[in-house]
């Protein structure tokens, strides 16, 4: 199948980007949350915790994993799961570093 | 071999206890398929109580997560229920057709709630409280409802009630016998109970039969048959449980109250066994976990074909989960024919005691006030212990701690410390010699002593105490900070002192952390021993920052934040109110509230407002948010009313502003009242002041939270000196020696106010603690302020960017 509807978003740059803190971004009518992880990957995910709606970007960041700031789920930045024992996913969404210049992959 | 098919019917406490306890036996005889009537994997059912008053959620209370299912290759239907137990085809068909065959097959279908038999039981607004559904169906009615009546006055009635008080229910009680838990407590206790309850905000109506529930679809009241009514919009029925039969009469199962089962849990039809709250042992159906584990154990091996006792019954008690209360009942606790009862009442402290003696034999106890000696009353009761006079003596003591010691040294190997898990004394001590076990939560771990309901977490600690002798001590109890590491507050804290570290990562790297940064539980309390030990060369590392510290504001669960300004001793004046008026207009800020703290909340700011809001209110941080000082309440004192004897206003915003910003292991509030009748409720505040005649009292440990404690009254002092020299003293101690997130409470209660006097009457240590404060105050500033000035902060945590 071929990428028609895939739109490539300039969100800012690299070294703008806190280091394991969350940012948020709205693209369209989405809110998502933007992390640079201490190994310079930038993930970004819904903004929203399936749990009771936490907003992801202020939680704490560990490795490659975010807890949400409302009751502590942990949720893993690369496929979006939410860790045992609770049970659940997030949107995730790839990302494309050139350069300095970050860009999220929106469908 | 081929494996055996092994069908467990009733997803719940006891029936998939039973199959851990078979797991343990054989990994590999049984093929298992589980049927479960909810749509939930095996959960807590006994803290419904806890989530329905708040203290936990649904989601924490799993017991069997999907992957446990999953590793033990076990197949779960959920949401399907087994309709037939077809013995002849040795097959069981459930309401989706399923037709799955078994070579044995359990029974383990838990209780149903009995619901009274009356006109309007089946409206809206009327529920049981057994299961997720129940305890969600309450908490839904709560945010729309304020008046719930609660049918029946026993465990279930009463913890279901605390729980819609905490929901902000307006609560009433109707109960059919003349005193609460009738069932479990005696009269005196009964009546107890009862003050303490009506203390709390619960109404009581006893001796009152319901006859009717009306309304229009929904509930809108009971009518009694004395012809009297009340209003309500909720109607929870507690009355009871009947063991849930209904699949074992129409497979044919011999039936009494329960399914009749002998002392291996088997029917009266071969391969089919019965355990849990629908089986009936001997007469009796049992309704608590711990009975209920006891017979799994038995029928674990009898399925497994391994040699085992017989099951034999069980002693009974119960203890009521109700914070603020402490009841516990034990055996059989009437005293009469050939019982006879030793007693101890203190009206004034609200403590009661009995013990229901037949000749020297231990047989039952009630206890109200103060339920610590319970698990012991229990193990010394199902022992059918002896008793000497001076031992009865020492037992009605209040805290009855020395012959509760050489109590568990009597204890035989095979006696079980842990009722809920049935753990046995010589378990935890095989745990502690063979598997190297050295704290409650590492045999927590090993022996699952303690998973259920912890009441027996001192009893566990006394064991570790005998078996590891002097090299235990409770008090030294080591707990490890987190699942990241083994080692305790303490050590780590060593460890940074030891090895001068200065930063989360390098503590974790240097101490040999199992994750590579931590968790939300280590990476707050390293970046706050890390300050603490080091206040003036420590940067405080905001990505280990909670939310609220780091943004210096509480996030609400919309994501907003609330805003609160400092107004010293709760004290304001017309330019500060006039300029909140302001800010509130310009941010169309959506709430305004005074706080329980004598200040004003300004809640539903947008994130990217913050700065802007606190740069307009041009007033410090107010900390709302903080593990630090929060607020200093005060009284008005004698500039104003008639028995003030000192300056309470004066002395609360001294205190404020000498301890505002403060880094503590968790919050602190204060309070200064300028005489005993402490308007300012000194009496429940990490630190209460209340002025004499002539000089000022200290009261600490006070907390109004979710464990009530009174203060305890540490010194009389003269002068406003004194009183600052010894609350810097005791902040700095406890900042020093606190595990992070224990309130002052806990921490007096842990260490004990006598050392704690001890340490602060020691003039030079006083002296030392004194000067270690000032350094720790000498580099604070206030936050607001400083995010204001920097830009790159204020955009990197403040700012939401929108791309379209
Ligand atoms: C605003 C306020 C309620 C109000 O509208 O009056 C409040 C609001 C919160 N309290 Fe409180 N507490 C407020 C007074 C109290 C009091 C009463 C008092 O201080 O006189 C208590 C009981 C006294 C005590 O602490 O001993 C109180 C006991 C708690 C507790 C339980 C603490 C405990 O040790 O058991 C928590 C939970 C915690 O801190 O872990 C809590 C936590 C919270 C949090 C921060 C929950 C959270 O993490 O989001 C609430 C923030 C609401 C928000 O969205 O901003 N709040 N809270 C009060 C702020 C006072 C202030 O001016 O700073
Ligand atoms: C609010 C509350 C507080 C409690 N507090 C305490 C306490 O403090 N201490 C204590 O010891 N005990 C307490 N209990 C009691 C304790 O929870 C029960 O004793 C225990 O859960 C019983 O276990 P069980 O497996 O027999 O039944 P359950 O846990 O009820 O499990 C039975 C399961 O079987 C399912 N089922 C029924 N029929 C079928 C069928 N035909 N097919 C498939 N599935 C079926 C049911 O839906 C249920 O999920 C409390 C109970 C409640 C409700
Ligand atoms: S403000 Fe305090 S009491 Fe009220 S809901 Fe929040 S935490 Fe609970
Ligand atoms: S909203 Fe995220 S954990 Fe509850």
């Amino acid at each position: 199948m071929v990428n028609k509807n895939i739109s490539k978003v300039l969100i800012g740059s690299l070294q703008e980007l806190p280091e394991r803190l969350g940012k948020t971004f709205h693209v369209g009518n989405m809110e998502l949350a933007v992390f640079k992880l201490s190994n310079g990957k930038v993930r970004a995910i819904e903004n929203r915790c399936p749990h009771k709606g936490g907003v992801l970007s202020e939680g704490i960041v560990s490795g490659d994993s975010v807890f949400c700031p409302m009751h502590d789920w942990k949720i893993c930045l690369e496929d979006g799961l939410v860790q045992a024992p609770d049970t659940g996913c997030v949107k995730t969404y790839p990302t494309v570093v050139e350069g300095e210049d970050v860009f999220l992959l929106i469908e | 071999m081929a494996k055996k098919k092994l069908i467990l019917v009733g997803n719940g406490m006891a029936g998939v206890r039973t199959i851990e306890e078979i797991l343990k036996l054989t990994k590999d005889q049984f093929e298992i398929t589980i049927f479960g009537s909810e749509p939930h994997p095996n959960y807590n059912r006994i803290l419904l109580s806890k989530v329905l008053q708040g203290d936990t959620e649904v989601a924490d209370i799993t017991l069997n997560d999907w992957s446990w299912y999953e590793d033990n290759d076990i197949q779960l239907y959920t949401d399907e229920t087994v309709v037939k137990v077809d013995s002849d085809r040795k097959v069981v068909v459930t309401d989706a057709g399923r037709v799955e065959p078994y070579d044995e097959v359990i029974v383990a279908t838990g209780s149903v709630p009995f619901i009274l038999p009356i006109p309007g039981a089946n409206k809206e607004g009327v529920t049981a409280f057994r299961d997720i559904k129940d305890t969600e169906i309450m908490l839904k009615a709560s945010k729309k409802y304020k008046k719930a009546a609660v049918i029946g006055g026993g465990l279930l009635g009463l913890e279901a009630a605390r729980g819609l008080l905490n929901l902000g229910m307006e609560v009433s009680v109707i109960h059919l016998a003349p005193y609460l838990m009738e069932r479990q407590l005696d009269p005196m206790a009964g009546k107890m109970l009862q003050t303490e309850l009506e203390k709390q905000g619960m109404t009581f109506l006893l001796e009152k039969q319901t006859q009717e529930i009306f309304g229009e679809e929904r509930v809108e009241g009971l009518r009694f048959s004395d012809g009297t009514e009340i209003e309500a919009d909720l109607v929870v029925m507690a009355v009871g449980i009947k063991p849930n039969i209904s699949l074992a009469v129409e497979s044919g199962l011999e039936v009494n109250r329960g399914i009749v089962v002998n002392d291996y849990m088997q029917t009266n039809i071969p391969h089919v066994y019965a355990v849990g709250e629908c089986a009936e042992h001997n007469g009796i159906p049992y309704g608590l976990v711990a009975p209920l584990y006891e017979q799994g154990k038995v029928l674990a091996k009898t399925i497994c074909g391994s040699k085992t006792e017989p099951y034999k019954g069980s002693v009974l008690y119960t203890q009521l989960k109700v914070s603020g209360v402490e009841v516990f009942s034990a055996g059989d606790f009437t005293e009469g024919d050939d019982k006879k009862a030793v007693k101890v009442f203190d009206e004034q402290d609200s403590y009661y005691k009995k013990l229901v003696l037949r000749g020297n034999q231990i047989v039952g106890a009630v206890l109200f006030g103060d339920s610590s000696d319970g698990n012991r009353l229990v193990s010394m009761i199902q022992k059918q212990a002896d008793i000497s006079d001076t031992m009865k003596v020492s037992l009605l003591q209040p805290t009855g701690q020395e012959a509760g010691a050489s109590l568990v040294a009597t204890m035989s190997d095979d006696e079980i410390i842990c009722g809920c898990n049935g753990v046995s004394k010589g378990a935890i001590v095989s745990a502690i010699q063979t598997q190297g076990c050295s704290s409650v939560d590492e045999i927590k771990a090993c022996t699952s002593a303690s998973r259920s309901c912890g009441g027996c977490k001192p009893l566990v600690a006394e064991v570790l105490q005998l078996t590891l002798g002097s090299s235990f001590d409770s008090k030294q109890q080591k707990e490890a900070i987190c699942g990241c590491t083994t080692l305790s507050r303490d050590e780590v804290v060593e460890e940074i002192k030891a090895k001068g570290l200065t930063h989360v990562k390098e503590v974790m790297f240097v101490l040999d952390w199992k994750t590579e940064e931590g968790c939300s539980k280590c990476r707050p309390a390293l970046n706050y021993y890390l300050g603490m030990v080091n206040p003036t060369g420590y940067e405080d590392e905001k990505e280990s920052r909670f939310v609220n510290e780091r943004m210096h504001a509480n996030i609400q669960k919309d994501g907003t934040y609330s805003v609160v300004p400092r107004m010293y001793g709760g004290v304001t004046n017309a330019n500060d109110l006039r300029r909140i008026a302001d800010v509130v207009d310009k941010y169309e800020i959506p709430l305004v509230k005074v706080t329980g703290g004598q200040r004003i909340d300004l809640f539903g700011v947008k994130k990217d407002d913050l700065p802007k809001v606190w740069e307009d209110l041009d007033m410090p941080s107010g900390f709302a948010y903080g593990k630090s000082l929060r607020t200093v309440k005060t009284c008005v004192g004698e500039q104003f009313c008639r028995f003030g004897t000192q300056d309470s206003m004066g002395l609360g915003i001294q205190l404020e502003k000498k301890y505002e910003g403060l880094q503590t292991p968790h919050k602190v509030k204060m309070a200064v009242s300028a005489c005993p009748r402490s308007c300012a409720e000194s009496g429940f505040k990490d630190i209460g002041y209340i002025g004499i005649d002539g000089g000022w009292e200290l009261y600490i440990g006070g907390n109004g939270g979710t464990h009530v404690r009174g203060g305890d009254l540490l010194y009389k002092v003269k002068t406003e000196e004194e009183v600052i020299e010894i609350t810097s003293a005791y902040l700095q101690y406890y900042r020093e020696t606190a595990n992070y997130l224990e309130r002052t409470s806990a921490w007096v209660d842990r260490v004990g106010l006598d050392h704690i006097r001890e340490v602060l009457d020691d003039k030079e240590k006083r002296k030392e603690l004194n000067a270690r404060m000032d350094k720790a105050l000498s580099v604070i500033e206030d936050p607001w302020k400083a995010i204001i000035e920097d830009k790159k902060l204020k955009k990197e945590l403040f700012e939401t960017v929108v791309t379209s």
